[in-house]
């Protein structure tokens, strides 16, 4: 077979003896004597996920740049005329914000997935001996940690223009504490999708399509008193009303047990349908 | 021993039946070639030996565990080297192997240790800490492989690992594999270059529509299909002419070669080669050199299913 290419590339380090040599000692050596467990598995994965942030922080950027305009273009376009002042508004808005910028973040988790699954790098981790959910649970882990960043950049952003939470530092942390929560409720369905569809873009887009109009259609930007009849009833029963009025409450420091209890039930029915359904399906492959 | 022992395994995609009762004996030890043009289910078959895949029916034992039943412990001592390079891109080189080593029970500092000592066998030190997404092919495919072996494996499944290389990374993707079968772990190979399961594998199976259609060595697919080619050359051009009618007398498939003094021509066994080469000497034809040739397993492939192997796409690896 070399007898075609003789004259090896000079500007290479590797020939062929080399590899051999260096690569003969590498097969010898030991071997750990099993595997890692779950709880090391999933942290593990965790950290890849981390990794991500460091090298890429487009991504993180990417859907956190779309909250923090809404929050600048409201603020100062419509805020005066909708609640009085702008500073009156960015009370309001901010908290909403908030929620709005951790629950696109969920999308990210599906997308995550889905590119892994399109790249090969699932097939990787499925052949391994390891606990086989510890990349789902593992991921969704680092994933918290994303959620956690982009709702800070969010409070910060907030924060410069002049926002001042009511409740401080601690009723900000507890919102965003309650906000991630819900996150990782949510993004269960978001690992569905990414198992189901295509490619990353797909779920990308159905992902947004769905979290637009339940976004939009919450007491985020405007109060509910306002609206007709009907529209009024569906953002009323929105849960990210919910969660946007508990995050609200939170911050000012007039917590409300009736919408924390939503949000939390929520998160957890969510967390009860779709993550065995992720786990199913990611099984089965 | 028998690696791996399937019978009879379906998978079926809708009405696509991608692998339709395929039987597979490997020995251990061996490197056995799974050769098949594009489409043939080579793929598919990787993927429910490797428990990726549950299939539709058929049973198959690797390593001596039910791929079903037994999945992991079947995964305790395999891995996947799929067709796309299963690395990943957002990560560094370095990082991908920690991740590994971590996962597959190594502490902190060894994990570290066993990424770098993989870095260095397989001369990616350099690139250790870029990103794998700035690699070449032939990078790509070495940490692919070094990713395979964190822990070395009884058994490898290899999914067309030179696709898309360039001669000088194929060549090193092929010196790894024999390096890995001196260590004792077998191979299962898919290709679609039919020089490449001629170069590195003990057996072949040969699988067209998702059914193997011949089984054998190399030198057994080869001399099933039963002719091989005879080469000469002339020592004056002016004589060629001549020559081909004598071998087109005797011979199909006579053509010239490159050279204005090479030809060649279809034939059965050596006694008909001297025979005709006694013709050319009678008609005063002076031949410098001449060999008798084994077919190609192109020409093997093209016997058995009457059509060519397809041409391999170019590159299957994801482009940026
Ligand atoms: N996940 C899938 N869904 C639908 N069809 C598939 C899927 N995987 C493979 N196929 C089809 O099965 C056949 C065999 O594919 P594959 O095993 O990838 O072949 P090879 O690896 O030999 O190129 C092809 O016709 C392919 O289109
Ligand atoms: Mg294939």
């Amino acid at each position: 077979m070399s007898d075609g290419q003789p004259a090896v590339d000079r500007s290479a380090k590797v020939t062929e003896g080399q590899i051999s040599d260096s690569l003969s000692q590498a097969l010898g050596a030991g071997a750990p004597a099993k595997p890692a467990g779950p709880i090391t598995a999933a942290f593990a994965f965790a950290w890849r996920g981390m990794l991500k942030v460091k090298h890429v922080p487009e991504q993180l950027l990417d859907v956190t740049i779309t909250p923090v305009m809404f929050v600048l273009m409201f603020t100062y376009l419509f805020g005066g005329a909708v609640a009085g002042s702008t500073a009156e508004y960015l009370d309001y808005i901010l908290p909403g914000i908030l929620v709005m910028s951790v629950i696109f973040t969920t999308v990210y988790s599906g997308i995550a997935l889905n590119t892994d699954l399109t790249k090969g790098v699932v097939d990787r981790f499925r052949t391994l001996p390891t606990w086989r959910p510890a990349l789902l649970v593992g991921s969704l882990l680092g994933d918290t940690v994303r959620y956690v960043i982009a709702g800070t950049v969010i409070i910060l952003v907030g924060v410069i223009m002049g926002y001042r939470p009511p409740a401080g530092v601690s009723g900000a942390a507890a919102a965003l504490g309650l906000v991630v929560l819900f996150a990782f409720g949510l993004s269960w369905v978001f690992t569905t999708m990414g198992l189901l569809m295509r490619s990353p873009n797909a779920v990308m887009n159905t992902g947004f399509m769905l979290i637009f109009p339940l976004t939009f259609m919450s007491n985020v930007f405007v109060e509910p008193e306002t609206l007709p009849d009907g529209l009024k009833w569906v953002v009323e029963h929105n849960p990210i009303s919910y969660l946007a009025s508990a995050s609200r409450g939170l911050m000012e420091g007039n917590m409300d047990t009736n919408d924390i209890t939503v949000v939390l039930v929520t998160a957890a029915v969510l967390t009860a349908v779709f993550a065995p359904i992720t786990g199913r399906l990611y099984r089965r492959g | 021993m028998l690696a791996i022992d399937a019978s009879g395994l379906v998978k079926s995609f809708g009405d696509t039946r991608a692998v339709d009762g395929v039987d597979l004996a490997v020995p251990a030890g061996s490197v056995y070639g799974v050769l098949g043009p594009n489409g043939a289910g080579k793929t598919t078959t990787i993927r429910m030996l490797a428990t990726l895949l549950r299939p539709d029916s058929g049973t198959a034992q690797v390593l001596g565990n039910d791929i079903v039943s037994q999945g992991a412990a079947v995964r305790r001592s395999v891995s996947l080297t799929g067709q796309m390079a299963s690395v990943d891109e957002d990560l560094t080189g370095r990082e991908n192997l920690i991740l590994l080593a971590r996962l597959l029970g190594f502490g902190r500092s060894g994990a570290r240790a066993r990424a770098d000592e993989l870095l260095e066998a397989f001369d990616l030190s350099e690139a250790a800490n870029k990103l794998v997404k700035h690699f070449s092919g032939g990078m790509r495919r070495r940490l692919d492989i070094a990713a395979s072996i964190v822990v070395t494996p009884k058994l490898m499944f290899l999914d067309e690992p030179t696709t898309g290389l360039d001669p000088r990374s194929r060549n090193q993707v092929w010196d790894i594999i024999r390096a890995l079968v001196s260590g004792g772990t077998t191979i299962l190979l898919c290709t679609q270059y039919l020089d490449e399961a001629d170069q590195l594998a003990d057996g072949i199976a040969v699988i067209d529509h998702g059914r193997v259609i011949a089984e054998g060595t190399p030198a057994q697919l080869k001399t099933s299909v039963g002719y091989g080619s005879l080469h000469l050359r002339v020592v004056h051009p002016g004589q060629r002419e001549i020559a081909e009618r004598l071998l087109g007398e005797r011979f199909d498939g006579v053509h010239r070669g490159a050279d204005s003094t090479a030809l060649s021509a279809t034939c059965r066994d050596a006694g008909e080669a001297t025979a005709a080469l006694a013709a050319l000497s009678g008609a005063s034809v002076e031949v410098a050199d001449f060999s008798l040739g084994q077919p190609s397993l192109d020409e093997v492939f093209l016997a058995l299913t009457g059509h060519p192997a397809e041409e391999p796409t170019a590159n299957e690896e994801e482009s940026e």
